[in-house]
């Protein structure tokens, strides 16, 4: 037996065939941000410095297979030739938008790079010292390793419906009980163990709250960051400041460099001259991207975020779901606190986290609630956190308070200008309700 | 397999759903059950997918007593469900909709999606239906989600399957489909339980028809039973199934809305090019399925959105760029498509949402304050006028019924002046005794010699009510048609089909509904 009716014309609707209209405003945003940016940095960088001095760049260390040699080039004309690039960035995105033409994320990313080329070519012009392009890499990976780890916590609580705010009070308790067993037991790695921990504390909390007491989940997060910010403070002003040898002195993570890898020019001291957390991040980004995307435990937890009621009724436990995935969320925030004691070899400190929590949450949005994005969009914030310090060491003509600014800039540029349109998961922060 | 349900009965504080309801379904029968909006259907059904624990009574299967702590027990027991919203996700693919809950796994728990698109593919061969495993859902129309969601039912081998009022958001001509479908599956030796509250339907496809009145069942029709009787039933008296008017009157056009396009934040074009004239003393009445335009007519007429082209004329009067307020005290009743959303505060007393529009304006204000006075008496008066039945006019509105929620929005939109009336779904949701106050109060609206758009996706409603009609399709006007025109032709219209194409598409082939129709019409005249 065949259905009675075939379909009747045109009722077949194909997505492809929503149309744009030729009405629908244009955006100029992206061509007129690019172009201002490379008109100024034109004028500020080429243009008006006085020529005849020269920039540095090295890319070598001493334990690569080979050197590469110092790069060396008059600064004038290397600031004007890279914001030239940057104006023919801007002139081919103002082509393309005009040609309602959707270009892919290199185009940003191109600019970025030249942009950030002539500044770094005028910053450090006619100094003695000169830039080390390994050692600015390196130490944005190392910076942004919390960032990842923040991030990836923030995904997996979002993605099955949790809205974690609390990612920086779960850093912070990662950190100051990395820190306090690290120091206890005179071993890093125990340290490290022990950091995730924490975070399954506070992720407990959150999880009581917000699913059991169904209040809402920013407040929550919120009110744990000044609790474990109070807790903590607390426990350090009145036993480990006093007795810092006991409680407050953990080892640092030792430096591991894998063989042949680290000694490839560049790319072997950026990315296989680190520690293990660093080396742990690799692991999860990678597994978090497969699995998230390809495994049923997956599938279960983004359709538990996106659409519970629909979960449900194939027979999968919502909250539970839930439950899990925050709890996993507050172990890797938890790991990623231990690097700013254990991995970063520092004493524990009030506040040390300094809001990296809440950049980690800005990373995810940038990421599109994806690991890969939520790394490039991490590295990008520890890039910029890692140029303030470099370039506080060479000495530039930038006031130090607005370099000190640069990571937060960077963050409310990114978030505000280059997520364009998001969507978050569907029912993320709505408490599930039979 | 049977299915059997003894004593059910459900209390959700002091309202009972369900009181003691039996039901027997045979195997590779379709049981249709019969009830208005709010009789107890769909708990009924929740119960029995174990979505609700039932308070007294027992599901047997196969004369086997089972107890479902949860939709997964119901679907191991072989009981399927389609649910009238769809439970698929909108980001996901056919194929993970399908097998979300238990997917083909290899390697380490990696899902193997060759194997789910396999499955689907093979029940979507089986029946016929024409579904790509990788579209998205989110892409795809109404009626392919809802063959999604019966896939979704078969691949875990149901025997009976559950349809929840699963005509709602379809074109007749796929209804025509689905009820195809459903003959097919009871071939294949499948129980279906058809959840409905259109007597048109039920008459076409059931074996046989239980009906459910305030959580009771009051009897049970074959399907040979006619139309009167069988909403006699459900509603509990006799209820004229057709809408009393006289003919229009219309006078000169009054609402002139010329190349009228929308755009919506994701920059689609939702509305495009739209031109039609209301006159006074008429209704017309814009058909479609749901989204297809009709929200942002509306919005743009009332100023809800701005259109990126096009005008609004009222009595010769531009609307566009007017306020919302402005195009309200212009002479502008608006009674919005989601009544809870839109046309309600719930939390508000009923007098406070009686006068929501006019709460700045003498009588009702003085100076930055309210007259509480004032308005508790106007609040009176509206509620006797629109016989809504309450306790206290300052009861949140939230303590009503849909129906006299619906009334307090008429008696806000209805009690002044008006010089245009835009009913936007008007009766989505309501019983019948309101869904015959909310049509005679519109009529009497038009017989005052207001000009009345009406947007509705019930092509019954649209052929009771309209004096004519305009057929709108994926933002566009595929026609506007007299109130005398064919339902099957309308129905092909509706799916963007042209008029004249449509009428002889619909000369070759009459839906199973456009064929009980004209039965039902031969039995009236003999």
């Amino acid at each position: 037996m065949s259905i009675v009716t075939a379909p009747p014309q045109g009722a077949a609707a194909d997505p492809s065939t929503l149309r744009t209209s030729p009405l629908a405003p244009i955006s100029w945003r992206a061509p007129i941000i690019y172009g201002v940016l490379a008109l100024l940095t034109f004028v500020a960088f080429g243009v008006l410095p006085a020529g005849g001095r020269f920039t540095t760049f090295t890319f070598s260390t001493g334990t690569d297979l080979f050197a590469i040699a110092p790069v060396r080039v008059p600064s004038k004309s290397a600031a004007i030739a890279l914001t030239l690039i940057a104006l023919a960035v801007a002139v081919l995105s103002f082509v393309t938008t005009r040609l309602r033409r959707r270009i892919g994320p290199w185009l940003p990313a191109l600019f970025g790079v030249v942009e950030v080329a002539a500044l770094l070519t005028w910053a450090v012009a006619g100094k003695s010292n000169p830039l080390p392009v390994t050692g600015l890499l390196a130490g944005s990976l190392f910076l942004a390793t919390p960032l990842v780890f923040g991030s990836l916590s923030g995904l997996l609580c979002e993605r099955s419906g949790i809205i974690n705010i609390a990612i920086e009070g779960q850093l912070l308790a990662g950190a100051f009980l990395a820190a306090v067993v690290g120091t206890l037991t005179q071993n890093a790695y125990v340290g490290l163990i022990a950091a995730p921990i924490a975070g399954v504390l506070v992720a407990l909390l959150l999880i009581l709250f917000s699913i059991r007491y169904r209040v809402d989940q920013i407040i929550v997060g919120v009110v744990l960051n000044v609790l474990v910010v109070g807790v903590t403070s607390y426990l350090f002003s009145t036993v480990m400041k006093d007795n810092a040898a006991t409680w407050n002195s953990p080892p640092r993570l030792a430096t591991l460099s894998i063989p042949i890898l680290a000694k490839i020019p560049i790319l072997g001291p950026v990315l296989f001259q680190q520690n293990v957390l660093v080396y742990l991040m690799y692991v999860v980004v990678a597994v978090l991207q497969i699995m998230l995307f390809r495994s049923r435990w997956g599938l279960r937890m983004r359709s538990v975020g996106e659409h519970p009621l629909a979960a449900d009724t194939v027979g999968i436990k919502v909250n539970r779901t839930r439950i899990r995935n925050t709890m996993l969320g507050g172990a890797v925030a938890g790991l990623g606190g231990a690097f700013f004691t254990v991995a970063a070899g520092l004493a524990f400190g009030k506040e040390m986290t300094g809001g990296k929590g809440y950049i980690a949450l800005a990373a995810m949005i940038l990421g599109r609630w994806s690991p890969k994005g939520a790394l490039a969009a991490a590295l990008l914030f520890g890039f910029s956190d890692n140029l303030q310090v470099v370039l506080g060491i060479i000495g530039t003509p930038i006031p130090s308070q607005i370099m000190l600014m640069t990571p937060y800039a960077v963050t409310i540029f990114a978030v505000a200008g280059l997520v364009g349109r998001v969507r978050a998961p569907a029912s993320e922060g709505i408490p599930y309700v039979k | 397999m049977k299915l059997e349900l003894r004593g059910i009965t459900k209390r959700f504080g002091s309202l009972v759903a369900n009181d003691h309801i039996d039901l027997v379904v045979e195997p590779g029968e379709i049981h249709a059950l019969l009830g208005e909006n709010g009789a107890g259907k769909s708990t009924l059904m929740n119960v029995l997918y174990g979505l609700y624990d039932p308070d007294e009574g027992q599901v047997l299967i196969d004369d086997a007593p089972v107890t479902f702590a949860g939709p997964g027990d119901a679907m191991a027991a072989g009981i399927g469900m389609v649910h009238q919203h769809f439970m698929l996700v909108p980001v996901f693919t056919v194929a993970e909709n399908v097998v979300l809950g238990h997917e083909p796994v290899r390697g380490a728990r990696m899902i193997d999606l060759p194997r789910a698109r396999r499955l689907v593919r093979e029940i979507s061969d089986r029946f016929g239906f024409d579904v790509d495993p990788d579209a998205l859902i989110e892409n795809l129309p109404v009626g392919a989600q809802q063959r999604v969601e019966i896939i979704k039912a078969l691949s875990r081998d149901a025997n009976v399957l559950i349809l929840d009022e699963p005509t709602a958001v379809l074109t007749p001509q796929e209804t025509d489909e689905l009820i195809g479908i459903m003959r097919q599956l009871k071939a294949a030796g499948t129980s279906i339980v058809f959840i409905t509250h259109k007597l048109r339907e039920v008459r076409a496809v059931a074996d046989v028809i239980t009906v459910i009145r305030r959580g009771k069942v009051v009897g049970s029709a074959p399907p040979s039973a006619p139309e009167t009787e069988l909403a006699s039933l459900m509603v509990g008296r006799s209820v004229d199934l057709g809408v009393t008017k006289k003919p229009a009157e219309p006078g000169e056009p009054a609402l002139r809305v010329a190349g009228l396009s929308v755009i919506d934040h994701a920059g689609v074009l939702q509305l495009d090019d739209v031109t039609f004239e209301v006159a006074r003393g008429e209704i017309l009445a814009v058909a479609g399925v749901q989204g297809n335009g009709q929200t942002e007519l509306a919005g743009a007429i009332l100023g809800l959105q701005k259109p990126v082209a096009g005008s609004v004329l009222l009595d010769g009067t531009e609307l566009v760029g007017a306020g919302v307020r402005d195009t309200l005290r212009a002479g502008v009743g608006y009674i919005p498509e989601d009544r809870s959303d839109d046309g309600i505060i719930a939390s508000f007393s009923v007098a406070e949402n009686l006068i929501l529009d006019v709460h700045d304006r003498p009588p009702f204000a003085r100076g930055i304050s309210l007259d509480p006075a004032t308005v508790e008496a106007s609040a009176t008066q509206r509620v006797d006028e629109y016989d809504v039945r309450l306790t206290s006019v300052q009861d949140p509105i939230s303590t009503l019924s849909g129906g006299n929620q619906q009334k307090v929005v008429l008696a806000r939109e209805m009690s002044r002046p008006l010089r245009l009336l835009i009913a936007s779904q008007p009766t989505r949701g309501l019983d019948v005794g309101s869904i015959e106050f909310v049509h005679r109060r519109i009529i009497a609206e038009r017989d005052v010699g207001t000009p009345v758009l009406l947007i509705s996706t019930e092509l019954d409603e649209v052929l009771a009510v309209a004096d004519r009609i305009l057929v709108l399709y994926r933002g566009r006007i595929v026609g506007i048609v007299p109130q005398k025109t064919d339902r099957d032709v309308l129905g092909l219209m509706l799916a963007g089909v042209p008029l004249e194409e449509a009428q002889v598409q619909a000369a070759e082939h009459h839906t199973a509904l456009g064929a009980a129709d004209i039965i039902a019409t031969q039995e009236e005249r003999s």
